[in-house]
């Protein structure tokens, strides 16, 4: 009884915590961004402007919530409900601190795979639901850069796996308590970060959106809250990449002094704010950059940094 | 490769930039004595009305946002009986105070009259008068025009010569 209950206090606040960060990094978002670029940001709604997402949230739950009727209803309506699932489901393997998980799988990152694979479905249904060429056009982008980055995404986590010697994510972490995996795995790090930011459709890698292109891109005829879905979905998907990054490469929540947890947010906090970094810094590549440095530089950089870690590891033992 | 990362470092140091929003309530931004915003209607250095009610200012506003009806007290001062801007049309162009032969309209670095009602975006000549001369503090038009008004007959204004007896033959 007290195990079950433990587990489900768990779980609740896994997704609380989860859901929270991802409307709080809305607000973070906007504050940094506007720092970046010498401005304020949201600061009038609560101390420090940290009520604006609530502010949001009713403003766009009273929005009109506008189906078009050339859509796919159905398919239309259950689109962005998918992105939000896919990503909240592969939260279920990460560790967060000793003890504290949902679930150690020993396939985690298998699962974890299964599931950014689905989440793509979302905004390839909702691209073709709308029965728009903006938003096709935007699935289409999503479906093919999602494919792609999948591929060498897999691969460039394989370095981790074969040091590791297995594919539970607990495993991982308590793999690197000597030495993290930024350092064995470097090449492997950076091709996650980079395959990690397309997974999310962040910028430099956004083209499902290309707000300067596509209008939206998939999600150009949504409104409302199922348009409100498809960002906390984004969001969720930032927070999910940090925290896979912090696992994998980072030491997920070990640390000197501070208790474990603290290490794990802190440290996902930090790719977060890296990730929009990134977003201020930097501008969109145009689709086929985006497609030919995928096949062309990191699938082969991805193959070797496999190859030499493999041999390395063939060596060792 | 090299230059992405040249521009994060570069958006990267811009954390510790002075931000250059200025946080208007609390704080206003500087707007100079010749900004063209709210409109007045300035009195002379003696107090009294400056406009003569000529109707340039309505003439030439291109938005037909002024309109006025000229009257005169029993000296032969003109002044405008009623003066009345509808701010919900002007666009705050300064063409009013360029036309204006007595400097009576201006405009002012005063942007704060937002309204809920529109009627109330209606000046009347009672908003729109001020108790001082504005930006052109020392001209009194009634004392260098050649009007004849009470207190001062013709030739008696600033700079000015009697009037000439066209009668007489004497040099």
């Amino acid at each position: 009884m007290r195990e079950i209950v433990i587990h489900l206090l768990i779980i609740g606040g896994v997704l609380g915590g989860t859901l929270t960060t991802a409307s709080g990094l809305i607000w973070l978002e906007r504050r940094l961004l506007a720092l970046w670029q010498d401005r304020y940001g949201p600061n009038r709604v609560g101390p420090f402007g940290l009520f604006q997402p609530l502010a949001d949230t009713i403003k766009i739950f009273t929005k009109e919530d506008w189906i078009p009727p050339f859509a796919d209803k159905t398919v239309f309506v259950l689109a962005p409900g998918v992105i939000i699932v896919t990503v909240l489901m592969s939260f279920l393997v990460v560790p967060f601190a000793p003890g504290i998980w949902v679930a150690d799988l020993n396939v985690g990152l298998l699962f974890f795979f299964g599931m950014s694979s689905l989440g793509a479905y979302s905004l390839i249904l909702a691209g073709w639901a709308s029965n728009s060429k903006y938003s096709l056009l935007g699935g289409l982008r999503a479906a093919a850069q999602t494919l792609s980055y999948e591929v060498f995404m897999g691969l460039s986590l394989m370095g981790v796996v074969m040091l590791t010697g297995s594919f539970s994510l607990r495993a991982i972490v308590e793999a690197q308590h000597d030495l993290w995996f930024c350092v064995s795995q470097f090449p492997g790090f950076v091709i996650f970060l980079i395959a990690g930011l397309a997974e999310t459709h962040r910028l430099p890698f956004d083209m499902p959106e290309a707000e300067s292109e596509l209008v939206a891109g998939f999600h150009s005829e949504y409104s409302g809250m199922k348009f409100g879905m498809f960002f906390v979905g984004e969001y969720l998907g930032i927070t999910l990449i940090s925290a896979l990054m912090v696992v994998f490469f980072f030491g997920g929540w070990q640390g000197p002094f501070l208790p474990p947890l603290v290490w794990f947010v802190g440290k996902t906090f930090l790719f977060i704010c890296g990730f929009i970094l990134l977003r201020a810094g930097l501008p969109r590549l145009r689709f086929d950059q985006l497609m030919a440095f995928g096949w062309k530089v990191l699938l082969p950089l991805t193959l070797l940094n496999l190859l030499v870690t493999g041999a390395i590891a063939l060596l060792r033992t | 490769m090299l230059s992405a990362l040249r521009s994060l470092w570069t958006v990267l140091r811009h954390t510790f930039r002075l931000r250059v929003t200025v946080q208007y309530p609390e704080k206003s931004v500087y707007l100079a004595p010749r900004y063209r915003g709210r409109i007045i209607l300035s009195r002379d250095p003696d107090g009294q009305e400056r406009c003569v009610a000529c109707y340039l200012c309505a003439g030439v506003c291109p938005v037909d946002c002024i309109s006025l009806q000229a009257t005169e007290d029993e000296s032969g001062r003109r002044y405008p009986e009623f003066f009345r801007i509808n701010f919900s049309r002007c666009i705050f162009c300064g063409f009013c105070e360029e036309a204006c032969p007595t400097c009576a309209i201006q405009l002012t670095p005063d942007i704060e009259m937002g309204e809920y009602k529109r009627t109330g975006l209606v000046y009347e000549k009672d908003d729109l008068l001020i108790d001082g001369p504005g930006k052109y503090q020392d001209y009194n038009f009634y004392r260098v025009a050649g009007v004849a008004i009470a207190g001062k007959d013709k030739g008696e204004a600033e700079n000015e010569a009697p009037p000439e007896d066209v009668k007489t033959l004497l040099p």
